[in-house]
């Protein structure tokens, strides 16, 4: 069977899928994907479907749990290269996939990502440095 | 009554010996009806073209126009007919082109038998026949213009435009139906792929209704957007159209409405920090 190859760039996992989506391959896929999460630690999963020309309401689901799945591994997906037909498409079956990030194509993807882990980092730093001047505040 | 070969040969014969005089009463008669609008000589090698072809179809032994040999004639009448329809003539006028032969071919009739009559009537249904083609061709060839103009006036009122690095408008002019929405639709969503813009404000100044369905077209071309990784604003909204959306519930969600273009440019330029 076909498998669909997962690369790492930084602390980003690619995912380009240039074949047919069968049911075996999305579930392999997500098989995969999740141990590969794990293995590596990244904190970024991006799903180029750019080269699909169908997407149907298994592989829209199977998306959404690997995105759920990711999520559970403290790594947000975020799928990338939807066509407009495929989008028309499934606006007109009213499967609008919730729970999935989107973004044009893989460069805005992983901008989309680097940007959330940003805010993310500033988060925490911002809580930190308040837990710091609380302390500050509480010791004299 | 239909005509037969032996008529049909008889006719041809007529048509070759009097052909100057046939070409020269038809194209009277043709100018009289068109009132100068083309050219006496245009017409005359028009009708004298004509005359070629029917003579060629009945020497040919037609007796009917859907027979082989009268290929060329229809051939020759549905070009005349598409002429006369892109030149704007009417109907009546292009059809009289063809009529107009009857008479001129009863004008060089020697005497009036019988046997003459009924090669008339014969002959003379074969025309009408021609002319019922031509008419046909010719309504054909205007419903092909009226598609063509349609279809250009679809592409001139849905165009997208960039605004900024990443920011696309469609300015929506004129009343949104399913078909104009499609093209709405995918042109967006082709535009959104093309350029790599994350952002798309969708203008509905030039809309001069909001009914359900046009809201059902809109918010499809949103989350059809969204699917793909872009975002998208609605603006220019005029106040009665907001009292309309209002009262008939429509729910735009979570989708940013803006009441003018600016305003939506401004939204989109603040959420990138720029």
């Amino acid at each position: 069977m076909e498998r669909v190859p997962i690369l790492k760039i930084g602390e980003i996992l690619l995912v380009s899928i240039q074949i047919d989506m069968e049911d075996q391959v999305a579930l392999q896929l997500q098989e995969d994907l999740a141990e590969r999460v794990v293995a590596t630690g990244c904190h970024g999963v991006v799903i180029d479907i750019s080269a699909l020309d169908i997407v149907d309401s298994f592989v829209g689901r199977t998306l959404a749990t690997i995105a759920s799945i990711s999520r559970v591994l403290d790594a947000e997906t975020v799928v990338v290269g939807m066509r407009p037909a495929v989008a028309i498409t499934l606006v007109e079956l009213g499967l609008s996939l919730p729970g999935i990030r989107t973004a044009l194509n893989v460069e805005l993807g992983m901008a989309l990502l680097a940007r959330d882990r940003e805010a993310a980092g500033a988060l925490d730093f911002a809580a930190l440095d308040e837990e710091a001047t609380s302390a500050a505040v509480d010791e004299p | 009554m239909a005509l037969g070969p032996e008529e049909a040969s008889r006719f041809a014969v007529l048509l070759e010996e009097h052909q100057e005089a046939l070409v020269a009463a038809w194209t009277d008669r043709v100018a009289q009806s068109l009132r100068g609008r083309l050219s006496r000589v245009e017409l005359e090698r028009q009708t004298a073209e004509l005359r070629k072809g029917f003579h060629a179809a009945l020497a040919g032994g037609a007796t009917d126009l859907d027979q082989e040999s009268a290929a060329e004639l229809r051939a020759q009448l549905s070009e005349l007919s598409g002429s006369r329809a892109r030149q704007g003539f009417s109907a009546t006028e292009t059809a009289v082109s063809v009529f107009a032969f009857k008479e001129a071919v009863l004008g060089e009739l020697e005497g009036s038998d019988a046997s003459n009559l009924r090669d008339y009537v014969a002959f003379s249904a074969f025309v009408d026949a021609a002319a019922l083609f031509t008419f046909d061709t010719y309504v054909h060839v205007r419903e092909g213009l009226i598609a063509d103009q349609a279809e250009q006036l679809l592409e001139l009122s849905t165009p997208v435009v960039k605004l900024w690095e990443g920011v696309v408008a469609v300015p929506l002019v004129g009343t949104l139906d399913s078909a104009r929405a499609q093209v709405v639709m995918e042109r967006l969503l082709q535009t959104l792929v093309d350029t790599g813009s994350p952002y798309a404000i969708i203008d509905i100044t030039g809309v001069p209704a909001v009914d359900t369905q046009v809201a059902q077209h809109i918010l499809k071309t949103v989350v059809a957007a969204r699917l793909m990784g872009a975002d998208c604003i609605i603006s220019g909204i005029r106040p009665q159209i907001a009292q309309t959306i209002v009262a008939l519930g429509i729910e735009f969600g979570d989708i940013a409405t803006k009441a003018s273009l600016a305003d939506a440019l401004r939204f989109v330029l603040r959420k990138t920090g720029r």
